[in-house]
């Protein structure tokens, strides 16, 4: 079964840079993939037309049953809700403890305290920050701060993690940790996981399924891929 | 349940952006407060012309003077011909002999009834009089025009000159505190426009990690429409406390009346009280529209 879907889709910006040409796309639920290619490929833009960042301008998407293309700005939240969003720069409030940043995800959606706090702490279990709590965010290294982004992501169970450029900011070691917790959700939780990234080592390590964007264009698509220089 | 749980958030989080950004909230609160002062003593004024008014115009009586030599009949068809006046309230004519009139001001003066005391019937120099109220005071002339027409009238009083004046002075300057209580109004909702703008700015990592994390528009906007309100609230806290304790004191040092006993002002309980009332409404109203227009500007929800 297919929980993401992209048919014709065409992303062109105002200034008239078109990042995206005629994408075709179907993503199986709770599969890993991996979507690689060099800086302005266009990978970003597709991660952001997922989350309904950016709106296509051509074409149909379809994430979790949602008609993204179509989907009015007073609803995006309806999709969000489905969704656990990583990036590079963690987005964590400052003045906020780890318990509170996570705990801010389930609040917004009107979630119990009670409930907060059962799922707030075994998210961070999972990332195994448990101990740091009631630390803030600067008191912590870029690894950790990048698992409590995690946590948060996956803080409400949603149906897919979408991560943009988790390992951006790591050295090779923690990326590596960072990548499997994720491996982790998708085989505990089912939780369908797609990566843009980079970097070429957890690609070549993970052997997931890799999509391999150029110009704005699907170059490949294979199960158990890795990182081809030639291609990228 | 679960939209109260969200409510409470709000507010907290009102309450929160006030104090975190407590110089900015000073700020718009002393603007919100100046301006409040100001729709405050436009308010007052507005009620204490318009209860001058009203008392000036349920008092405005048409005396008509009836000639000596009208009989009976004559009187009778005077009354019929009042009654068919449009302007005149029906109910409330009042037809009085000169032997009434003569008892009547014997009454209300010593001096009076020592000298009437000596008229007989024949001499009284007085006259039957009709005591008219008419509905619509601003037609009153033309009404006292209309009745003198009427036969075996022969003078017909109204207090024309200075109440006239001065209920056509009342009236504009009653226009003019409408005019200065709107734009007023508009002032404020612009300041406070901007300083939930600057809040939204300051805020803005925190709403853009919400929207990530799917909170729908109503959780986003309600804690800035909510600190809108609170803002206007405590913007309304000075000029309340100025009514409450200024009203007062001024009735007082006045005597109740402004120039002549003709003029008076409202009695301070509990009208200052419904004014303020009126001022935390206005404060919470304008506080409350201000900040949703600036969230749908710079919120894009």
């Amino acid at each position: 079964m297919d929980i993401i879907r992209l048919k014709n889709v065409k992303k062109q910006y105002k200034n008239g840079t078109t990042a995206l040409y005629d994408i075709n796309l179907s993503i199986k639920k709770g599969s890993f993939v991996f979507i690689i290619g060099g800086s302005g490929s266009g990978k970003s833009t597709l991660m952001k037309l997922l989350y309904r960042e950016e709106k296509p301008t051509k074409g149909q998407i379809i994430v979790g049953g949602i008609n993204v293309a179509k989907l009015r700005n007073s609803k995006i939240y309806k999709l969000r809700r489905n969704l656990g969003i990583v990036f590079q720069d963690y987005r964590l409030l400052p003045k906020q403890t780890i318990y509170e940043n996570v705990a801010f995800a389930m609040e917004v959606i009107g979630a119990t305290k009670q409930e907060t706090r059962v799922k707030v702490l075994k998210a961070l279990e999972i990332v195994g920050l448990k101990n740091k709590i009631h630390n803030y965010p600067d008191q912590l290294s870029g690894g950790e701060q990048q698992r409590v982004a995690i946590a948060r992501a996956i803080v409400n169970n949603p149906k897919m993690l979408l991560c943009d450029e988790p390992t951006g900011n790591l050295d090779p070691e923690k990326s590596m940790e960072i990548m499997h917790i994720i491996e982790k959700i998708n085989n505990d939780w089912g939780t369908t996981v797609i990566v843009v990234t980079h970097d070429k080592d957890i690609v070549n390590k993970m052997k997931k399924q890799v999509i391999t964007i150029k110009d704005g264009r699907i170059i490949n698509n294979v199960e158990k891929g890795t990182y081809d220089n030639e291609n990228a | 349940m679960k939209m109260l749980r969200m409510f409470g958030r709000s507010i907290r989080d009102a309450f929160r952006s006030v104090f975190r950004n407590f110089s900015l909230s000073l700020a718009s609160i002393s603007c919100i407060a100046i301006t409040l002062v100001i729709v405050a003593i436009s308010v007052l004024t507005f009620f204490n012309i318009k209860n001058f008014t009203n008392e000036i115009e349920k008092d405005l009586t048409i005396v008509a003077f009836v000639d000596n030599d009208a009989d009976d009949e004559d009187i009778e068809r005077i009354k019929t011909k009042l009654q068919s006046n449009e302007n005149i309230d029906r109910s409330k004519i009042v037809y009085k002999t000169k032997k009434q009139v003569k008892e009547e001001m014997q009454k209300e003066s010593d001096i009076f009834n020592s000298v009437m005391n000596e008229w007989d019937e024949k001499d009284n120099p007085l006259k039957d009089t009709f005591q008219i109220k008419v509905k619509d005071v601003e037609k009153i002339k033309s009404t006292a025009d209309d009745i003198k027409e009427i036969e075996k009238i022969n003078t017909v009083r109204y207090g024309e000159g200075l109440v006239d004046k001065l209920i056509s002075a009342f009236d504009t300057i009653q226009k003019v505190t409408y005019g200065a209580v709107i734009a007023l109004v508009i002032v404020t909702m612009f300041l406070i426009v901007n300083t939930i703008k600057l809040t939204i700015y300051s805020r803005k990592r925190e709403i853009s990690i919400m929207r990530l994390v799917g909170a729908n528009n109503f959780t986003i906007k309600t804690p800035f429409v909510i600190e809108g309100m609170f803002l206007g609230l405590l913007g309304s806290v000075v000029p309340i406390l100025l009514i409450v304790f200024g009203y007062p004191y001024i009735y007082k040092s006045l005597n109740g009346y402004v120039f002549s006993p003709l003029i008076n002002l409202i009695r301070p309980y509990p009208f200052i009280y419904n004014v303020s009332c009126i001022v935390a409404i206005i404060g919470m109203v304008v506080g409350m529209i201000g900040s949703a227009k600036a969230v749908r500007k710079y919120l894009k929800v």
